[in-house]
């Protein structure tokens, strides 16, 4: 008596190859998942309490990146700004604006705006900024082109790789210092290459010949130490 | 039950002191039918319902005591700096080391002709399976975080970074997961021709669909069997290197690392010969009861029980070389530290479990040389009792807790 239809040495045989594809599969879409941003928060806008446009402030008005995150350069933390800041131009201009009436109630009621955090690294890295800043690296290199953002977001994964691809050839990142608030750093030859200041966030990108010349120089000027020495484990977690 | 041929006259004449492979007035049919009926009887006995039973309490323990490790952390283990395994890597030297005599017997048997291994091959296989899968256990359970053991593995992580290749570890788990795929893939093949055979017999509609489905379509036929004869002896060829290389890699565990007594080359060597001895011993262990409970002694015949008395004698003695060799190193070396450890281990804290073990490892299975001995069922399940002790051979692990402060750095310390 037979059991099985002739049809199962066919399905026997696709199940193979299908069992071998699913697995492979699943394992692409896990690794897929695992570096979206449904995972990592890149690319999404957070909403803020207050409707503060960084894209007027930085991009329009032409705001200093440190008039507002005044430790950046002294600090692990850039540091958010008092409600006193806000109040050094908007006690006098659109100062009885709606939408700011949460940042005057702050300060009235002397009490902090609880402002969203964008970028939340795991307590189990140790990130300095003054160390950043004060090696070149620049402000758009990791938060992208705030100057353009109505409303902050992630620019990039924050995922481990993404630390190590700069830490292991930080002189295709490197900015001369004094260029480190500019959002729209450039040097000659970027254009030309096609490549925009935003394109650090996007690994494995090509940069221009002259960039990575110009890295190099300053790695050496800003006595930035060897690959070895910033992949150590211990060099983040502490 | 299985595609080797039996050289039934062979083993029947000759030195008529030596037990039958198999014993005589058997054919293929008589074998498949006793067999067969084993695993296809209606009613499972209320014995087997017990022993699961006690063997499902005890794994209930297993997994309360997990709870508490993951929960707590595997300092519950001892482990700490600079010791870093302790607990763990006993259990896991000794579940893989079991492994090996099911893979011995298996792989390099089958490649040397010794048709009597196909008798207990097959459950010293599975044997070797629950072993991998118990060792497998303790390396996860060590991470402290077993949820996140896939990074052991190489692969495209969003870390950006590889595992450490230099460590021996990253070799186990290489080692280990090798040996696990290939010992159940040896398994299987070889189990094809017989789940075939269960699915032909099965009076159960059901019984026939499972049997049918893991037997893969086997039919029997002249190609079957010629594609099954080399599938089954190129897995063995794969298999054999690992019975040697496996352990020589979880040796390297303690070789690679430098504290006095784990830092010799003649771990590997030692390593392999225990692995066999403590599984023949289980072998042991494991088939004197089951041949009794399912009445298996005209296929596992005294023949068998004397084979693997010999060869856990030999290993044994190999063994015990090692010993021998740990101690005269630690003279020759005239390292003070080597000599401390030693003098340690003979006299200090842990004496009492240095000397059970050489009884246990030494001086007990030397009753095999006697003839008697290896004749008596009784006998010979005692003496496989107590290698199984004798896991106390991993008292190297133990004791070097006293050497925790003699790491090189200290020891240059100390001197200065």
């Amino acid at each position: 008596m037979q059991i099985f239809h002739h049809s199962t040495n066919t399905i026997a045989k696709v199940s193979i190859f299908g069992g071998l594809f699913l697995v492979a599969a699943s394992l692409w879409v896990l690794a897929e998942i695992n570096r979206s941003s449904y995972n990592t928060g890149q690319f999404i806008e957070v909403q803020q309490p207050v409707q503060f446009s960084h894209k007027h402030h930085t991009g329009d008005d032409g705001i200093d990146c440190r008039y507002c995150h005044t430790s950046v350069e002294v600090s692990n933390t850039a540091g958010m700004p008092p409600t006193k800041t806000c109040m050094n131009c908007h006690s006098q201009i659109w100062n009885e604006s709606p939408y700011l009436e949460i940042v005057r109630e702050s300060w009235r009621e002397n009490k902090p705006i609880e402002w969203a955090r964008v970028h939340d690294l795991p307590d189990f890295v140790y990130f300095n900024h003054s160390i950043h800043v004060n090696k070149g690296v620049g402000c758009a290199s990791c938060h992208g082109r705030v100057d353009m953002m109505p409303a902050v977001y992630q620019a990039a994964s924050l995922q481990m790789e993404w630390c190590l691809a700069c830490h292991r050839e930080p002189e295709r990142f490197l900015r001369p210092k004094e260029e480190v608030t500019n959002m729209g750093w450039n040097i000659e030859g970027d254009a030309a290459a096609g490549v925009t200041a935003n394109a650090e966030n996007r690994l494995g990108e090509n940069l221009a010949e002259s960039r990575v010349k110009l890295g190099r120089e300053l790695k050496k000027t800003y006595r930035i130490r060897d690959a070895g020495t910033l992949t150590s484990c211990s060099t983040c977690h502490r | 039950m299985s595609q080797e041929k039996y050289d039934f006259a062979h083993e029947d004449v000759g030195i008529h002191t030596t037990p039958a492979v198999i014993e005589p007035g058997h054919t293929f049919g008589t074998v498949t039918d006793k067999i067969s009926s084993i695993v296809l009887r209606k009613r499972t006995p209320l014995v087997w319902w017990i022993g699961l039973g006690l063997s499902f309490m005890l794994v209930q323990v297993l997994m309360g005591t997990i709870t508490h490790l993951v929960f707590t952390g595997i300092g519950i283990w001892g482990n700490n700096q600079p010791v870093g395994w302790s607990f763990d890597i006993i259990n896991f030297v000794w579940w893989i080391g079991i492994g090996h005599a099911g893979t011995l017997i298996s792989a390099i048997l089958l490649l040397l002709r010794q048709s009597w291994r196909t008798s207990i091959n097959r459950f010293a296989e599975a044997m070797t399976l629950f072993a991998v899968a118990c060792a497998g256990l303790f390396p996860l359970l060590h991470t402290g975080r077993p949820w996140l053991a896939y990074w052991l593995f190489p692969y495209p992580n969003t870390m950006g970074i590889q595992p450490q290749f230099r460590s021996p570890l990253m070799w186990d788990v290489f080692a280990v997961s090798t040996y696990a795929t290939i010992s159940a893939l040896f398994w299987y093949t070889g189990l094809l021709p017989d789940l075939a055979t269960l699915r032909d017999r099965a009076r159960s509609r059901f019984g026939r669909i499972v049997y049918g489905m893991a037997s893969l379509g086997w039919r029997g036929s002249a190609r079957h069997w010629a594609r099954y004869e080399t599938a089954y002896l190129l897995l063995a060829g794969l298999s054999t290197p690992l019975v040697l290389s496996v352990h020589t890699i979880v040796s390297f565990d303690f070789a690679i690392g430098i504290i006095p007594g784990w830092h010799a080359t003649i771990f590997p060597p030692y390593f392999v010969a225990g692995a066999i001895y403590a599984g023949f011993a289980m072998v042991l262990t494991l088939v004197i009861p089951l041949r009794k409970f399912y009445g298996l002694e005209d296929f596992i015949t005294e023949r068998h029980l004397r084979n693997s008395a010999k060869v856990m004698l030999a290993t044994g003695l190999i063994v015990a070389y090692g010993y021998m060799m740990e101690t005269w190193t630690a003279w020759y070396s005239a390292n003070t530290y080597e000599e401390f450890m030693m003098r340690n281990r003979f006299f200090g804290p842990y004496a009492l479990f240095y000397w059970a073990l050489i009884v246990c490892n030494v001086i007990v299975p030397q009753f095999l040389w006697v003839r008697r001995v290896r004749h008596s069922n009784l006998a010979l399940f005692a003496i496989a009792m107590f290698v199984n002790v004798g896991f106390l051979r991993f008292l190297p692990v133990i004791s070097i807790f006293e050497m925790r402060t003699m790491v090189p750095g200290a020891q240059v310390k100390e001197e200065a």
